[in-house]
């Protein structure tokens, strides 16, 4: 048997897979994170390190998506399990996420480098700023990450539960091959 | 010899007459030049000061050498234009913990009385209005210096400080035991303007 690293037409490798759970874990972590984090209270010991844990793992987080997309891109797409319809919103929800994901990563950035500091991921390197000083920056890219955070983890709900109902209705491969990529028997 | 009931009627004939026959010259705080401040101060922890300013107010007041308890002065904050110089500690000072400038946008100072020391300072008082809340406050003001400007105009200016609990207007999230107040240096400068 052979690892199966990359797509195939009927199923997700490997690579697929890991990016994708680790993309899920934590992004649902971030946004509790988030919530918990602006009301901690002046003396809170987590007051400095919870934001600083959620900006840095929100950078390393970029990079596992633009992993992802050039990954997706460059893998056969497993082709798609139930009817037309649900291909066509599966694919627009698949779309949507990672737009989301996207737009809420950048405004999370917007919002802490709005005065032109850059951000420290972890004390081993920093993300320069770039645009920074726009009337009200740091205010309004707060106010659109909030809300975006909130549409990301309510659709990646939906898209959840779609998964589960492929899975415990259907009784189909959806969810089985997001979970587990097939070995490859060696020729 | 004048009657007396005479002169009673000139000098409430004066002072009703006010700005007219008395010399009150009203100002135009300098805003647009910006020769005017206001200016807070903190205590972070109880370790050291933190300094920030509002951007974006503006103001006049009125006063009269002659007769210098009469004056009057009139500021309006946009407490959006906090600025502490971190963008990420504005945000969170316009947020609700603090000013909650969506629901409060404008915070006022409204003076009812002055009182001169007779050494150039003075005490301002009035109603602060700051996040909802309006409570009288005194600001110790100091006259700074008055006279022509190179530009053809005249100019009067004032610095004054008080000092506010936050705590009274309603702001009520925890900066720990030193830092319940706050102190504010305001530093106007007037542009007298042409009496109608
Ligand atoms: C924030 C969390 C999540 C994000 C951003 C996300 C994003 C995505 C994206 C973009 C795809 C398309 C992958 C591709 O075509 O290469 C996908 C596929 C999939 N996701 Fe998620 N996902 C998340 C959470 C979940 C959860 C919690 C589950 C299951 C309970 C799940 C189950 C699946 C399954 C089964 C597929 C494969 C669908 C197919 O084969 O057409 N995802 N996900
Ligand atoms: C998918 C990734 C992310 C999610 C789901 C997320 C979620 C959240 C949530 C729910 C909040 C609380 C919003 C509020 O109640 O005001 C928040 C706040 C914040 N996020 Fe993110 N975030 C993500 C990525 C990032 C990134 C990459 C950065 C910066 C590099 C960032 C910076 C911030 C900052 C500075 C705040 C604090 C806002 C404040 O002080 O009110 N976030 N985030």
């Amino acid at each position: 048997m052979r690892t199966m690293w990359r797509n195939t037409n009927d199923s997700y490798g490997r690579v697929s897979i890991t990016l994708h759970w680790l993309i899920a874990v934590a992004v649902t972590g971030l946004f509790a994170l988030g919530l918990w984090m602006v009301e901690l209270d002046y003396y809170d010991p987590w007051y400095q390190r919870a934001p600083e844990l959620h900006k840095s793992s929100g950078v390393l987080l970029f990079g596992l998506v633009l992993l992802r997309l050039t990954w997706h891109y460059s893998n056969p797409r497993p082709r798609p399990v139930g009817s037309t319809w649900e291909n066509r919103a599966a694919t627009l929800a698949h779309a949507a996420l990672e737009v989301l994901l996207l737009a809420t990563l950048v405004s999370g950035y917007l919002i802490s480098t709005a005065d032109g500091r850059p951000i420290d991921v972890f004390g081993l390197f920093q993300v320069p700023a770039t645009l920074a000083g726009l009337q009200n920056q740091a205010d309004l890219a707060g106010k659109i990450h909030e809300l975006l955070s909130f549409i990301l983890i309510g659709l990646a709900g939906v898209h959840a539960l779609a998964a589960l109902k492929h899975h415990f209705i259907n009784h189909d491969a959806t969810l089985r091959r997001m979970l587990a990529s097939r070995q490859e028997p060696v020729d | 010899m004048l009657d007396k009931t005479f002169i009673r009627g000139l000098v409430v004939a004066l002072a009703l007459s006010g700005p007219a026959l008395t010399h009150a010259a009203d100002y135009l705080i300098d805003t647009d030049k910006a020769h005017a401040f206001i200016q807070f101060r903190i205590k972070h922890l109880g370790y050291s000061w933190l300094l920030g300013r509002f951007n974006d107010f503006d103001g006049s007041f009125s006063y009269d050498e002659k007769n210098p308890e009469a004056s009057s002065v009139t500021v309006t904050i946009r407490t959006g234009s906090i600025d502490s110089n971190h963008a990420e500690r504005d945000k969170h000072l316009r947020g609700k913990d603090f000013l909650d400038v969506d629901k409060y946008p404008e915070a006022r100072f409204v003076s009812s009385g002055f009182k001169e020391n007779g050494d150039g300072t003075g005490v301002l008082t009035g109603d602060l209005t700051l996040h909802g809340v309006t409570r009288p406050i005194s600001i110790d003001v100091t006259h700074i210096g008055h006279g022509p400007d190179p530009w053809g105009g005249q100019r009067r200016g004032f610095s004054g400080v008080t000092t506010l609990t936050l705590a009274d207007y309603d702001i009520n999230y925890n900066l720990g035991p030193d830092a319940r107040e706050v102190e504010l240096f305001l530093s106007v400068e007037g542009i007298e303007q042409p009496s109608e």
